[in-house]
């Protein structure tokens, strides 16, 4: 080489996002999530001739399918690709060149979430330029739906930290399966606070207190319903959903850092 | 060369444990050595002999039991030191989605170079492994001896002081070895400390300054090759054409033909066998002294006799 280079150790940005940006080149140049994008798309677009079944309330219709596509296609991914993203660094060994250089290991864990996000946000901007440009043929602004899309992508950012956080210990099934649980219990958190009042006083009131604590409470994240029907929605209450869900994913996204700290490559 | 050491390894001892902690495998114990800046140095043994191991403590991705180490004067894994450090690990595999200009400009990404930087220094070492023809293809249509050379590439891209390879001849063809051979020795003419593993004797003889031989996790050997191994031949091989005077027919090692290979033990006993066998009408083809090579010693460390050994060779 013709000049000696001054090793200086980098600072924390360049290689967080170089990893972001190579796990978001990632999933782009991966077919599958064309093909899962290409089904949301077509059922977004479809959800107009479902409509010409119905009198009166065609754009509702619209508006709750193109949701409902945003959202589930959201956790698909967040789902699929968030378990996969540290277990195939290490399960190829990939991750041995990549923590071989000046990158700690929390650099990489939020490297890679950072570039899941990435891609969330990608996908979820995508569906809903289509949703508005379907919307607009019916003369019908999409503008009432954008907190409630925002808060899908809050939710999706819970979502894809604890995919990252199961995946960085165990293998992808066992991470999904562990996310999707986590999914559905956040949205039947109600239930565990129902539970403890109903449960008498005692340890086990406790334990479902705990629970309910520890559950992301995704209720709270959904705003579809409300935005569907257009019903006004306070500016606190989307604020208050946003700042709850951005602080759970911070906390779950530590978490993963400390994991992945202590963890050992051996294979 | 200077005595200052880039990689310090005292009484270092790792135990990986089973499943649910169930069993016990001591991977290495008590490993020491030294390697010295600007050295070419050789980790051998082996499988199961702890290299692999070794090598991984020394970058942070394994955490020892006990003992200490420093490598550039700092912990393993902390990024001062692996900042100035390139490794290429055993077998790679890398991103296939990416090609082989987008794979070096993301590890100069990790390193913080600039744009320029990045570009020119991925163009030449591109250039130096001989895979600038490659440059904007997809690493999933890399032949294995490509990838191990775009490995060799994402190791030395920064120009690290210490470059450290795990058995990097493995699964290259001989044209390859040689290319990674050259290499070794000129990041060693450019100053550069090499610390390798192998269990390919042949290169760690021609490259190496020193070597460590470790078996089942311990040190058995270390220093250099010259006082490792006796240079004084330890025995001669002689090829005799037609009869074997009857001496020496207990010596015989194989016979093909009229020739007849016979293993003689020292310098005196060959000044016998010469002038016996033109006596009874035979005829000295050629003479080779053996000298104890490296495998010598290897196989005799891992429990195979020097003398069986022979025999099958």
């Amino acid at each position: 080489m013709s000049t000696a280079r001054t090793a200086a150790v980098p600072g924390w940005l360049p290689a967080i996002s170089a990893i972001a940006r190579n796990t978001f080149r990632e999933a782009v140049r991966d077919r599958v999530l064309y093909l899962m994008l290409a089904f949301a798309l077509l059922m977004i677009l479809a959800s107009r001739f479902l409509a010409m079944l119905t009198v009166g309330s065609e754009t509702k219709i619209i508006k709750d399918l193109g949701l409902s596509a945003i959202s589930v296609f959201g956790l698909l991914t967040a789902v699929f690709v968030g378990v996969s993203l540290v277990f195939k660094e290490i399960d190829k060994r990939t991750i041995y060149t990549l923590l071989a250089n000046p990158v700690r290991r929390w650099q990489f864990v939020t490297g890679k979430y950072a570039g899941l996000l990435s891609v969330l946000t990608l996908n979820a901007v995508v569906m809903f330029a289509v949703l508005t440009v379907v919307l607009w043929t019916y003369g019908e602004s999409p503008a009432p739906l954008v907190p409630a899309v925002a808060l899908i992508l809050v939710e999706l950012s819970i979502v894809a930290a604890i995919a990252i956080l199961l995946s960085s210990y165990t293998n992808p099934m066992l991470a999904a399966l562990g996310t999707v649980a986590a999914y559905v219990a956040g949205h039947l958190s109600w239930s565990f606070e129902l539970l403890a009042r109903r449960i008498p006083e005692g340890s086990g009131r406790g334990l479902v207190r705990v629970l309910s604590w520890l559950v992301p409470n995704l209720d709270r994240l959904d705003l579809k319903a409300l935005a569907v029907h257009g019903v006004p929605i306070p500016a606190g209450q989307v604020g208050y959903a946003v700042l709850y869900g951005l602080g759970y994913a911070i906390a779950v996204l530590v978490l993963a850092c400390v994991v992945f700290e202590r963890r050992e490559f051996r294979a | 060369m200077g005595a200052e050491p880039v990689v310090e390894l005292r009484d270092v001892v790792k135990v990986f444990h089973g499943h649910l902690g169930f069993g016990r495998f001591v991977a290495v114990d008590g490993l020491g050595f030294e390697v010295r800046r600007g050295e070419v140095f050789g980790l051998l043994g082996p499988n199961g002999a702890g290299k692999t191991t070794t090598l991984k403590l020394l970058l942070g991705l394994l955490r020892p039991d006990s003992g200490s180490i420093r490598v550039l004067g700092a912990l393993p894994g902390e990024p001062a030191s692996l900042a100035r450090i390139g490794f290429l690990p055993e077998q790679p595999y890398f991103y296939d989605y990416l090609t082989g200009e987008e794979f070096l400009d993301f590890y100069g990404r990790l390193h913080g170079m600039s744009a320029g930087e990045r570009s020119r220094r991925v163009a030449e070492t591109l250039e130096r492994v001989g895979l600038r023809d490659r440059a904007r293809v997809a690493l999933r249509k890399f032949s294995k001896g490509m990838v191990q050379r775009l490995g060799l590439a994402q190791a030395i891209l920064h120009d690290p002081e210490l470059v450290i390879l795990d058995e990097p001849m493995s699964g290259l063809d001989p044209v390859g070895r040689r290319e990674v051979r050259d290499l070794i020795l000129d990041l060693r003419a450019r100053g550069r400390s090499v610390l390798f593993s192998s269990h390919i004797l042949q290169d760690a003889e021609v490259l190496c300054d020193r070597v460590a031989i470790a078996v089942r996790g311990r040190l058995r050997h270390l220093g250099t090759l010259d006082d490792m191994l006796s240079r004084a031949p330890r025995w001669f091989e002689v090829q005799v054409a037609g009869p074997v005077p009857a001496e020496w027919t207990g010596e015989r090692r194989s016979a093909q033909g009229e020739l007849t290979l016979i293993r003689v033990p020292d310098v005196e006993a060959l000044g016998r066998l010469l002038a016996a066998v033109p006596g009874d009408g035979g005829r000295v083809v050629s003479v080779w002294p053996r000298r104890e090579s490296l495998e010598d010693l290897f196989l005799r460390e891992v429990g195979v006799s020097t003398e069986a050994a022979g025999d099958r060779r």
